[in-house]
């Protein structure tokens, strides 16, 4: 049952993304920056993917603190692992579209460098899990480092768009104000399609971590015996 | 007849009276710390021949002589501050691995937020002395003024440095027993003291450049609560850290 | 009230039970000898008992109290497989510490009562890391003792010591229990434990599979016990 409404799910988001792609191609390109912001279709929605995963992953951090029960550990791992992915989608579409416009790969734009910084913030996390061999200890420790993370998360964001205002650089799209209304539609859509994506793959990942969990407590069990 | 002592009462036994307030716990484990550290002063004297070796490599990349130098060296000052701080930060909690000492600070009645507070502290005590011996250092190195605005330099240097010690303690417990330990802490501290760095460089430079601290009081603002509001999430998690 | 009183407790790592519904209870002035093969579980149930991590399930009282309070660990003393001392200190300056956290009123006076009495008095100025084995064993014992625990909890203290630690730790530990203090401790050494035992209990895979009081079969024969109720 739950297979079915996951598949259900990828499929609808797939539908949509296709459906999105094929309209987006059809757009006018725009004033300034010509097809490559485009981009920003995809770009945006990452980030919102990004961001819900991680919140999801404070909340199950949180969670797993006070009720100690390993599911929580589960979602809070697979939700940070989905959430460095669309974070991963996030620097590549901002260095896809940077490089027609300015001809660089990389600009200190405010929010990409954000994406950078949370990007090594929960990057390290998942290498942390890795380093500790206890499933408790290592629920427990890692745990606290989220919400140490997602605490970063606003004081990151504040002080780099500090920083930028103080030391201007090349900035890809000032704000999505003038919007004409069904490139709106079209982003709504695609944000959703995202989010769907999320939840897919950390049901996925979730399933896999459990079983991972089980393999490994029947493996001590053995190795005890 | 009446027992004297506990040895001649059977059965009772006393209650001893007691005297530990927060405050006498803290500094007894400050004063253990910097006692530990300074008869063998390996992590200081590291981390100050650290210091002084990036001052050294950072004049062969950013040229001292030149003008532009200046305007960013007080970030480079920070980045060999972070470095150097953290090999006194790995220490930390690493002490209390040989023997097991750490088990017998868990089961004294001190709470981990005490314990934390007391590392912390003597930790901030250690890194500041290095970094108040590396100041003037980098200021002849450099050619910068870093004492025009003496109070506020010194203003920023403890900020900034309270922010690095209460990140690299905390994850000094976090990596306490784990693999890779010297690698881990590192990795997951630079990234979390991101916004720490930036508000201290930037007012470092601003410093440095004639520009004092009033006129762009954001940067301030950036640096106390990020010491605030970590400082607070640490001595509440700790405990969990610790124990469990 | 018990000196100690475990209720169905549970302890896992991850999903594996390592203690399995403990039921122990222990009386003030006992000495209970925790006998078992090597992962059956005594360390991880002592170091529950003392606080070091909570169980799972079930329930731990102490005096009545819980573990992790404070005026709890005020009363317990604990030793581990390390001697939990700093290499970078003196003798002096250990037990002062030690005896500052737990807030005696004189700690360098208790610090030094401790010293004499377990026989370091001499060498009180010295640095840990040149103390002997069985030396730096006195010395952790000394920490342990110094605050006056009413419960004592020692893992394995009697592994690799001279002639002369031993005799230092059973003169303290029947001290101990004259004082009407309770001790716990974990043994492979079953003579000298079963000598100062008043009760016993062996552990099999994380559970208890055997608590009673200790009869002189048991100290004349140290394997009876196991032959009896354990798997060999």
């Amino acid at each position: 049952m739950r297979e079915k409404i996951l598949y259900l799910l990828a499929l609808a988001a797939f539908v949509i993304l296709a459906r999105d792609i094929y309209v987006i191609a059809r757009f006018p390109p725009e004033m300034n920056q010509g097809n490559a912001f485009k981009i920003i279709f995809f770009h945006v929605p990452s980030w919102v993917a990004a961001g819900t995963a991680v919140a999801t992953a404070l909340i199950s951090s949180v969670l797993f603190l006070i009720t100690k029960s390993f599911k929580f550990d589960a979602t809070a791992v697979a939700a940070t692992e989905v959430g460095v992915a669309f974070l991963t989608v996030g620097l590549v579409t901002g260095s896809l579209w940077a490089r027609p416009i300015w001809g660089i790969w990389w600009t200190w734009d405010e929010r990409l460098t954000t994406t950078l910084v949370l990007w090594l913030l929960y990057g390290g996390y998942l290498m942390f899990r890795h380093a500790i061999e206890e499933p408790t200890q290592r629920a427990t420790f890692s745990a606290v480092l989220s919400i140490f993370a997602f605490i970063g998360v606003p004081i990151d964001y504040f002080s780099i768009r500090w920083w930028r205002t103080q030391h201007p650089s090349p900035v890809f799209f000032s704000s999505t104000g003038s919007f004409p209304h069904d490139w709106g539609m079209v982003m709504g859509w695609n944000i959703m399609a995202f989010l769907m994506l999320t939840v897919v793959f950390v049901a996925i990942r979730l399933e896999q971590e459990q079983a991972q969990r089980e393999i490994d407590s029947l493996r001590r069990m053995a190795h005890a015996l | 007849m009446q027992p004297t002592t506990i040895a001649e009462a059977p059965s009772a036994v006393r209650a001893a009276p007691v005297r530990s307030s927060v405050v006498h716990q803290v500094l007894v484990i400050i004063a253990k710390d910097l006692r530990a550290e300074l008869r063998t002063k390996e992590a200081v004297n590291a981390a100050l021949a650290f210091a002084l070796t990036i001052l050294v490599l950072f004049s062969f990349a950013f040229d001292p002589v030149e003008e532009e130098t200046k305007m960013y060296a007080g970030g480079l000052l920070w980045i060999v501050y972070a470095f150097a701080g953290t090999l006194v930060l790995n220490r930390s909690f690493a002490r209390e691995l040989p023997n097991d000492c750490l088990d017998a600070l868990i089961a004294a009645p001190i709470s981990g937020a005490v314990l934390f507070l007391g590392k912390a502290l003597a930790n901030y005590l250690l890194v500041m002395a290095v970094e108040l011996v590396s100041l003037p250092i980098f200021g002849i190195f450099y050619y910068v003024h870093w004492y025009d605005h003496f109070w506020q330099m010194m203003l920023v240097l403890a900020l900034g440095t309270w922010g690095i010690t209460v990140i690299g303690t905390m994850f000094s417990a976090l990596t306490i027993n784990i693999r890779l330990r010297e690698v881990m802490l590192p990795l997951l501290t630079y990234p979390m003291l991101v916004p720490a760095l930036m508000a201290s460089m930037q007012l470092t430079v601003d410093l440095v450049n004639g520009r004092v601290i009033g006129s762009d009081p954001a940067w301030i603002r950036v640096l106390v609560s990020f010491d605030i509001i970590y400082t607070a999430a640490a001595l509440f998690l700790v405990e969990i850290v610790l124990v469990g | 009230m018990h000196a100690l009183a475990i209720e169905g407790v549970w302890r896992y790592y991850g999903d594996y039970p390592a203690l399995r519904d403990i039921n122990l209870t222990t009386e003030p002035g006992t000495c209970l000898a925790l006998i078992g093969r090597n992962g059956a579980g005594k360390t991880t149930l002592l170091r529950t008992i003392a606080g070091f991590a909570r169980p799972m399930k079930g329930a731990i009282r102490i005096l009545g109290r819980e573990p992790r309070e404070a005026a709890t660990r005020r009363d317990i003393g604990f030793i581990g497989h390390g001697i939990s001392l700093y290499d970078e200190l003196s003798a002096l300056e250990n037990l002062t510490l030690f005896a500052r956290l737990y807030g005696i009123p004189n700690p360098r006076s208790r610090a030094l009562e401790w010293l004499e009495k377990t026989g370091l008095e001499r060498v009180r100025d010295g640095l840990v890391r040149e103390f002997s084995r069985g030396m730096r064993q006195r010395l952790a014992v000394g920490r342990a003792f110094l605050h006056e625990p009413s419960v004592l909890l020692l893992d394995e203290p009697f592994t690799a010591l001279d002639d002369r630690a031993i005799a230092v730790l059973q003169r303290l530990l029947r001290e101990a229990r004259e004082q009407g203090r309770t001790v716990v401790l974990s043994t492979h050494q079953l003579r000298e434990a079963l000598e100062l035992a008043s009760h016993v209990a062996l552990m099999d895979r994380g559970r208890v599979v055997f608590q009673g009081a200790c009869t002189p079969e048991m100290v004349a024969d140290p394997g009876w016990v196991y032959a009896r109720y354990g798997e060999g």
